[in-house]
């Protein structure tokens, strides 16, 4: 299962039936990795936009530039593991949507394919975001193929780092349940509104007993 | 120095000895990544003949990475010991090769000599090795350390038991524990990787493996691999800590991007030692490294992944570590692409780490991104535990369900200390011995469930 997550492509089709069902509006934009091999090899393609994505986010931020700006931004990536966004990623994001603030703008979800981390950066660059959260795949495990990873990057920016992000592990109903997830991600969303900022220098402090590490420390980011 | 060699017709030029260090490297997707490997095997032989007649003194003139930029460059230089290398100094790196392979280069030589080698001598000569020359001046190699036991004796291999959980739920953690205990395994460290970097959270973990330690009084030592800044905060608090961890890696700027420094390693392991925690040594620091970290930061200055690794062993060698050693195929297939490219790379770690001194053990292991598996992390135990493997990673069924990758299991280590007759660190045998899990001729018993372990165990966490 967990090669077959690596290697099997996220069904987006069905993901934004899903979303669309829970009445969210997705966009779809793929990075400049062409395939699974290139995505493995090249890391670098991963993370930025190729063009025909870049310039439909163009296209979208202007034509909606008159509404109010984006506060909470989510970008959906299938990253290592379709089969942790297939599992994780509508449930976790129903989770969102009961928790977040009245006042708070989500944008559209955008569901990114052949996507890393930093994806998320250009993304929310482009859509002019406050705060990003990248729902990303985690590298599966024998046992664990269908861990959800969330990164959270205030202003983000090409170019950022994982200096600059917080992130929650392991969302999965065996690991960190969605709802605890969210609650999580929300706390920490405030946490970096207030601190205008995200990333190191943002601890986790709630009281919740936290699954949340800052990202430096491990060797390599785990999406 | 003019750097070229003629293959029949052509000749190949190199810009400089950082290149033909990279060019020399056997293949990797990591030195593919960062644009800095051969184009063709013959112009990875040319290089390598080319590497082969560097005089070693030469890397102490031609600084891969400059002086005034890189702290760990200041590092290498300034504590390089001259009167260790004057026994080398005459020598060219092929010469160096053939000097280590041979009986002159015994145990007592190598250590000797050891002070006065750079990573980056150590990282050339190994890309002239092929994996049983590697395996057999390893072999040679001894590093002994010391905190509540003794790690790296001849004919010993020590396992670190890593209990790890996805959300640090202690009962879970407190099964693998105890798990991992009945087979024989956590000589080397208790160590856990906690999904969380909460402060009080962390305190939990810490007391709560200090008190299985204190309870069955197991001479061993604790760890909780979070960040090195997260656990001096708790040494400030009274924390019971064993040995402090950090991933570290071969340049400053890599560092930089782990957000350490190693001034900043230093006051830890000053912290770490005014506890006076250990009752037969003070190695009280733990690092783990592997190749393509630097890479992975934007940090590596042109210089090949395997030698910015043997660049971070020099650090480890600074701070007496207890215990070091390489994740090697954590990073994933963008730097060790498959099986073959992992093996290699873990024994290649391994060697660099022992001839600078620095007790390396392995995490043998793999990512289900790469195209390995299992049967290549049984190769590649193999091999390096008959190169005199310092530690590996003992985990439930080899599969880390915290950080997602495929290790080795309690049964590994079982296997391995079975076929090539090794034994657990001498002072945590006595207790196996004692509490019953091993037998008089070193055979892990069958536990019944009267094992105090498991019932003498704090009951909240039954």
């Amino acid at each position: 299962m967990a090669r077959d997550a690596v290697h099997l492509a996220l069904d987006v089709n069905s993901l934004a039936d899903q979303l669309h069902a829970q009445g969210l509006k997705t966009l779809q934009v793929h990075s400049r990795a062409t395939d699974r091999h290139s995505y493995l090899l090249r890391p670098d393609f991963g993370r930025r936009l190729d063009e025909t994505s870049v310039s439909f986010l163009k296209d979208y931020s202007r034509q909606h530039y008159a509404e109010k700006p984006i506060d909470l931004l989510l970008v959906v990536g299938d990253g290592l593991s379709s089969m942790a966004v297939t599992q994780q990623a509508a449930k976790l994001i129903a989770e969102i949507q009961s928790r977040i603030p009245p006042h708070w703008t989500l944008g559209p979800i955008v569901i990114a394919q052949q996507a890393r981390v930093a994806l998320a950066d250009e993304v929310s660059e482009l859509l002019n975001a406050r705060m990003v959260a990248m729902l990303i795949g985690e590298r599966p495990g024998l046992s664990s193929p269908d861990s959800l990873g969330v990164y959270l990057t205030h202003n983000a920016k090409v170019g950022c780092t994982d200096a600059d992000r917080n992130c929650i592990s392991n969302v999965r109903s065996e690991g960190l349940v969605h709802a605890a997830a969210a609650k999580k991600l929300l706390w920490l969303c405030e946490a970096a509104i207030r601190m205008q900022c995200s990333g190191v220098a943002l601890k986790d402090e709630s009281d919740t007993g936290g699954f949340i590490a800052a990202a430096p420390g491990l060797l390599v980011e785990k999406e | 120095m003019q750097y070229k060699h003629t293959l029949g017709l052509q000749t190949y030029e190199f810009r400089d000895l950082k290149e033909v260090m990279a060019k020399a490297s056997p293949a990797r997707s990591g030195d593919y990544l960062a644009g800095v490997a051969a184009a063709t095997y013959v112009e990875r032989m040319a290089a390598r003949m080319c590497l082969a007649e560097v005089p070693l003194a030469q890397f102490l003139q031609e600084l891969l990475i400059p002086y005034e930029s890189d702290e760990v460059t200041r590092l290498i230089i300034d504590t390089h010991d001259k009167k260790a290398f004057a026994e080398i100094s005459h020598l060219t790196v092929a010469d160096f090769r053939n000097w280590l392979l041979s009986d002159i280069a015994t145990t007592e030589t190598l250590a000797r000599v050891a002070p006065g080698i750079t990573p980056e001598m150590a990282a050339a000569v190994s890309k002239l090795m092929r994996n049983q020359d590697l395996i057999l001046v390893a072999k040679k190699c001894s590093v002994i350390t010391r905190f509540r036991n003794t790690i790296g004796l001849p004919g010993h291999i020590s396992a670190r038991l890593q209990p790890n959980h996805p959300t640090d739920d202690p009962r879970g953690i407190a099964a693998s524990l105890i798990d991992g205990l009945l087979y024989g395994s956590g000589d080397a460290v208790i160590g856990i990787n906690p999904a969380t970097d909460n402060l009080s959270a962390l305190m939990e973990l810490y007391h709560l493996v200090d008190g299985v330690i204190q309870q069955f009084e197991i001479p061993t030592q604790s760890c909780i691999l979070t960040h090195v800044t997260n656990q001096i905060q708790l040494i400030e608090k009274g924390a019971p800590v064993d040995l402090v961890f950090q991933s570290i890696a071969g340049t400053e700027l890599a560092n930089k991007s782990f957000g350490i420094d190693i001034a900043l390693l230093a006051e830890a392991r000053d912290a770490a030692r005014s506890l006076k925690r250990g009752t037969i040594g003070d190695n009280v620091m733990y690092f783990e490294t592997g190749q393509g970290s630097a890479l992975s930061a934007n940090a590596n200055h042109g210089v090949d992944q395997q030698t910015c690794e043997a660049r971070a062993y020099a650090i480890a060698r600074h701070l007496s570590p207890l215990l070091t050693n390489t994740v090697v195929g954590f990073i994933g297939p963008e730097y060790l692409y498959d099986g073959k490219q992992i093996i290699r790379a873990g024994l290649e770690d391994h060697f660099c780490g022992k001839l600078l001194g620095v007790p390396l053990g392995c995490d043998v292991c793999y990512t289900n991104h790469a195209e390995a598996d299992q049967d290549d992390m049984d190769t590649l135990m193999t091999l390096l535990a008959n190169a005199g493997l310092t530690f590996l990673m003992g985990i439930p069924g080899a599969d880390d369900i915290m950080l997602n990758y495929q290790t080795t299991s309690f049964h590994d280590t079982l296997y391995l200390r079975k076929i090539l007759g090794l034994k657990a660190a001498p002072e945590f045998e006595q207790w196996l011995k004692k509490m019953n899990i091993m037998d008089s001729a070193g055979q892990v018993r069958p536990i019944s469930q009267q094992h105090p372990l498991l019932q003498q165990f704090p009951s909240k966490l039954a």
